[in-house]
């Protein structure tokens, strides 16, 4: 008998015509790993909502959710509690949001042995810690005092799976676990689940949108669309031949890391559009606790058709560098030259000129357009600044949304009634309608589902193919580096670690946290070959950097002089690589 | 400001000789110039010394207030506090069993309570309890004890039972509604567990920066129940000393207000830095 | 506009909100169209007929006061009066409050920071003192009512505006307008006004109330309007001093006064569920 049977579940809302969850059936075995895959509203939360029974009021539910051989569906809330954290566990996407900000981290976990009675009242702070221990913190007994804002997202997820683990619980519900995380705290936390999960043979239903997670973590899987159940099988046999339609397309527009590049085969040009020397920023922390450097001195220069990818971490200082390129926020030095003339640091300073041939997109596209404006103004709204006076707008408005793939009946639509590919669109098309030298692209498709994601990027490579566009692109993903650029930077902590052609990069990285990264990556590919353990340990605190090279902490090929001084990029082999031993050290695949 | 205004305090009277005038002029220094006169008067304040009563001319303003704030204060507080107890009981019982008829009753009463205004509210009580009813004393010199406290008291408390009932129901319903109750119910917890251990302090954090408003409000209110109950407090001096256009007891009076509620709005600002760990740290 | 549509909507969304509006344009309606539905003025005295209880003889359906005015068509002169000082002292505070916390969250820094202790300083003093100390240094008039009345409510909704506009500026549509190289007083004119308009209509309806309570507040302690004009506040005053033997003197414009709040602040709530679901404001 099955641990968790679920038979016909249909979830549906009154407001909603189509139900969100349609006769979902799927068996799971004590101590599996199943893999739940889907793009956004394919439902696959919502199941998860249903087994715990966290599901609203007004749902309807229709099925049946067994468990070790007991009715979850319709169960009261006595029933439901006994089986929450002592049999069944959640853990949730965003630790940030699903922690309780205003009680100390000891405390929420010791509540829940509390409740439960899981231990004597004077074992309950020692069995919270050892807890906090077995999960990884660095030091349990100031993390059992502290408040979550005061913890790294790493740190954040590591307690919230320790309070999934206090009941010992035979079921672990993850609901994108990682997709909040840096790649490599993510490789991290994967890698926590497996000691966790062999220690204690809890089975395990993790939801992700993540090809390469269900690849590497899950013996079975099942894929979702709208509501849907498409197919189920093992994760070989699924990824190998996969059967549904749906399936296809996500292993298709999944970006990969490993395989042919796809950036464009026309080499871009070598005539420089944008020269950034020595450009550097820091903010004043807040309370006079000092300066932090987020960007170091960095040089780059980007030519003509040309996509630079910059890849990096939270704290790597990628969003900084861009905003500051752009002008929205000022450089404390730094002295850049675009096309040829040179480029003011403030965005107030500049004249139409540059402002017309640099432009960016941003990482939220609903964000980024005015909700009050139609799609037609919004468009049309550069013309207007820049060519006042002119009527021919329509026109141009019509073509460029042609151009990124949107018909015109979008013309008089507002933002909140456009999905979040289409509002992306939106943005490039009011980006491009000026026809810019430069894009800069701030994690422009990271909001995006997979096949969404993929067809922007298509977008992306045809407009530089048409009109030799060079673009800026920042993005923590290095899946899609590898699809769309020709050269990247890595950074870290503000600094250049590496910067390289696409080839070089993936083929020899140089760096060691270029290797990290990479490793970090978890491939769409059941049977790629395991990695090595993950990275340790965590972005140093960008307040109280480490001597030397920033990421000496961290590192696997340190040496006496990379805790003593900074190492300066250099060239190596054609790229460009800050650590002392570049020279000697063979990192490749 | 309020001298700049026609009229002076001395004008109704009798005209008196002009010597005497002058000298009148002269202890009250309405001969010095306009500044002149302000600044004297700041520096008389920051003393403690709020200058002489135009009207009553044997006291100073000190001396008058200063009989006549334990009164109002002892009134305020206790609907203040009055009003705490009963609102936020109220709207945690609302809050909890969200569209069932204890909650509509709640918000319904809540909803009348803001819209009837306290100078409606409090002649009626008094026309109810005290004169239809006589179950309780409509004036309050006539009468002595705890007696002639409780209808004052409840009617300046119940705008704000209303308005906190509302501001708690509402905080606790989103406080129940956000991610972090959503992981304690899946961590097994029962509702009274969750109230207690994970939402009530969230909760009632905007109900620490309404206590400044509140404060507020119980003070001008304060002004019409002793108007209606015939309580000597401060504001009643304040209505008489308008009418009679006394600048000094108006102004003190105002500023005795301003201080009160400015070093209350600190205390509550430095309660919520205290509450909230976000603001907090370090 | 999409604005509208939606504050249409709402209205229609809620029963109660419905009935709200509905019944407020009634009110207004029955107040303009006073002179022609009853017969007697609102400042007639009649000493025969001095406090009447309501009656259908001679059309007194409210009853007459202590100088034999019929209660009628006071009550309802009562809300024009109230109605008017409502609505022209929120728009006072609105035009105030918009520009200055626009400007205060657009400009920011030191800017805002001197602007926003200003506002502090002023909230320090509670409205109705302000408000006294004006009427006591200038005397009564109407006009210098709604001025001291919009003077001093407009520090709520340059505190909710300027709140909205650095929400406003920090995300993304501004900074892609500024990228654009849209002009300042484009940006506030077409990207920050337009977003405003959502929760300075919300605030309009919560301050509407607190305007007709201040000039109840005022008429109730004799710094009102004066006779024979009256508003409804000033019928509440001279109703308590009849309570006893005419109580239908304060009971009828006293009920009618929580009406119109009551409407006014349901329909507030009604908008600001809408506007703003979570409360975030």
């Amino acid at each position: 008998m099955s641990l968790l049977e679920v038979g016909d579940l249909t979830i549906s809302y009154t407001d909603s015509a189509e139900p969100a969850v349609s006769e979902l059936s799927f068996a799971l075995e004590r101590g599996e790993s199943l893999g739940v895959v889907g793009e956004s509203g394919s439902g696959k939360t919502q199941m998860a909502m249903a087994i715990m029974g966290l599901l609203p009021a007004n749902a309807e539910i229709r099925g049946s959710i067994v468990f070790d051989d007991t009715e979850l569906i319709g169960a009261g809330p006595d029933l439901l509690n006994r089986f929450r954290a002592r049999r069944i566990a959640m853990v949730f996407q965003d630790p940030m949001a699903a922690l309780n900000p205003y009680v100390r981290i000891g405390k929420q976990l010791k509540r829940i042995l509390m409740e439960h009675e899981l231990c004597k009242t004077g074992e309950a702070t020692e069995r919270t810690l050892d807890m906090l221990r077995k999960v990884g913190l660095p030091d349990p007994e100031r993390q059992y005092r502290a408040f979550p804002h005061q913890l790294s997202g790493g740190m954040r997820q590591r307690a919230m799976i320790g309070a999934a683990l206090l009941g010992e619980p035979d079921l672990l519900v993850a609901d994108e676990p990682t997709t909040a995380l840096d790649v490599t705290v993510q490789a991290q936390i994967l890698h926590l689940l497996k000691e966790l999960r062999a220690e204690s043979d809890a089975a395990l239903l993790l939801i992700t949108h993540d090809l390469g997670v269900v690849a590497g973590n899950c013996e079975r899987m099942l894929v979702m669309d709208r509501g849907q159940l498409l197919e189920e099988g093992t994760t070989q046999e699924v990824f190998g031949s996969p059967a549904s339609e749906k399936m296809r397309a996500l292993l298709a527009a999944a970006p990969r890391v490993s395989g042919e590049s796809q950036a464009s085969q026309a080499p871009a040009s070598s005539k420089a559009v944008l020269d950034i020397e020595e450009l550097s920023v820091s903010f004043k922390e807040q309370r006079d606790r000092g300066r932090v450097n987020a960007v170091r001195p960095i040089d780059l220069t980007l030519n003509k058709g040309e996509t630079v990818a910059v890849v990096g971490e939270s704290g790597s200082g990628k969003t900084s560098l861009a905003r500051a390129v752009v002008g929205l926020i000022p450089a404390d030095t730094g002295r850049s030259m675009f096309l040829g003339n040179f480029l003011p640091g403030s965005l107030n300073t500049r004249n139409q000129e540059s402002r017309r041939e640099l432009q960016m997109v941003f990482q939220d596209p609903l964000a980024s357009l005015n909700p009050a404006m139609r799609v037609s103004d919004i468009v049309a709204e550069p013309l207007r600044v820049h060519e006042p006076g002119d009527e021919t707008h329509e026109a141009s408005v019509e073509a460029i949304l042609c151009q990124v793939g949107l018909g015109s009946e979008l013309l008089e639509r507002y933002p909140h009634e456009l999905s979040g590919g289409q509002a992306q669109r939106v943005a490039i098309a009011r980006s491009l309608i000026l026809k810019p030298t430069v894009m800069i692209c701030d994690e422009a498709v990271a909001a995006l589902d997979g096949t969404v994601q993929d067809e922007i990027l298509q977008l992306l490579r045809a407009e530089q193919q048409r009109s030799g566009l060079s673009l800026i692109f920042i993005t923590h993903d290095l899946a899609v580096v590898r699809q769309i650029s020709h050269r990247v930077l890595v950074m870290y902590m503000g600094r250049l670690c590496e910067l390289a052609n696409n080839e070089s990069l993936f083929g020899r990285p140089r760096h060691p946290y270029t290797k990290a990264l990479l490793n970090a990556v978890p491939l769409p590919d059941p049977n790629a070959r395991p990695v090595d353990a993950p990275l340790a340990g965590e972005v140093s605190s960008v307040l109280k950097p480490p001597s030397g090279c920033p990421f000496h902490p961290r590192c696997q090929q340190a040496i006496a002089i990379c805790s003593e001084s900074v190492p300066e990029p250099a060239d190596c082999d054609g790229s460009f690589v800050a650590c002392h031993r570049a020279a000697e050290l063979d990192l490749s695949y | 400001m309020v001298h700049a205004a026609p009229g002076g305090p001395f004008d109704s009277e009798r005209r008196l000789p002009p010597a005497i005038e002058e000298n009148i002029k002269e202890a009250y220094h309405l001969d010095e110039s306009l500044p002149k006169q302000f600044y004297r008067y700041m520096r008389g304040v920051v003393r403690g010394d709020l200058g002489p009563s135009y009207r009553y001319r044997d006291f100073t303003v000190s001396e008058l207030i200063g009989d006549a704030i334990p009164v109002t204060m002892r009134i305020g507080l206790l609907a203040i506090l009055l009003a705490l107890i009963v609102g936020i009981s109220a709207g945690v019982a609302a809050a909890l069993r969200k569209n069932t008829l204890l909650d509509r009753l709640v918000t319904g009463i809540a909803m009348i309570g803001i819209s009837v205004p306290v100078f409606v509210l409090a002649p009626l009580m008094v026309l109810i309890f005290a004169v239809t009813l006589k179950w309780l004393p409509a004036s309050f010199a006539g009468s002595s004890g705890a007696d002639r406290l409780f209808l004052p008291v409840v009617a300046l408390a119940l705008p704000q039972v209303a308005y906190i009932a509302r501001l708690t129901r509402a905080s606790l319903i989103d406080v129940m509604n956000s991610d972090y109750v959503r992981t304690a119910r899946a961590q097994g917890l029962k509702t009274s567990s969750i109230v207690r251990y994970h939402a009530l302090k969230p909760a009632m954090l905007p109900l620490v920066s309404y206590l400044g408003p509140t404060f507020a409000a119980v003070l001008t209110g304060s002004v019409v129940i002793e108007q209606v109950f015939g309580i000597p407090g401060v504001g009643r001096f304040l209505v008489t000393a308008a009418t009679n256009r006394d600048f000094t007891l108006v102004l003190g009076i105002t500023i005795f207000y301003s201080a009160m509620i400015i070093s209350l709005n600190l205390v509550v600002d430095l309660l919520y830095a205290f509450l909230d760990p976000r603001i907090r740290k370090r | 506009m999409s604005i509208f549509k939606s504050v249409i909507r709402t209205i229609q969304s809620s029963r109660t909100v419905t009935v709200c509006a509905a019944m407020l344009l009634v009110i207004a309606a029955l107040s303009l169209l006073g002179p022609a539905i009853s017969s007697h003025s609102y400042f007639s005295t009649d000493f025969d007929n001095r406090l009447l209880a309501p009656t259908l003889m001679d059309q007194h359906i409210f009853g007459t006061d202590e100088l034999g005015r019929d209660l009628f068509s006071r009550t309802l002169f009562g809300i024009r009066i109230t109605l008017l000082v409502a609505v022209v002292a929120s728009f006072v505070s609105l035009g105030i409050g918009v520009l200055y916390g626009a400007i205060a969250g657009y400009v920011g820094g030191r800017v805002d920071g001197i602007m926003m202790r200003i506002v502090d300083g002023i909230y320090a003093l509670p409205f109705i003192f302000s408000v006294i100390l004006l009427m006591v240094a200038f005397g009564r008039s109407m006009l210098l009512i709604l001025i001291a009345i919009g003077a001093v409510n407009w520090l709520d909704m340059a505190r909710i505006v300027r709140g909205q506009t650095i929400s406003l500026k920090q995300r993304g549509f501004v900074e892609a307008a500024r990228l654009i190289g849209v002009p300042t007083s484009g940006i506030i004119l077409r990207h920050i006004t337009p977003n405003l308009l959502g929760v300075v209509i919300v605030y309009m309806t919560l301050a509407i109330p607190q305007a007709i309570l201040m000039e109840s507040f005022l008429s109730f302690l004799g710094l009102g309007i004066q006779g024979p004009q009256t508003s409804l506040g000033t019928l509440v005053n001279a109703g308590v001093s009849h309570m006893e033997r005419a109580s239908w003197l304060l009971v009828i414009p006293a009920s009618v006064l929580a009406l119109i709040l009551l409407c006014f602040n349901f329909l507030g709530d009604g908008l600001r569920d809408l506007a703003d679901p979570k409360g975030k404001t």
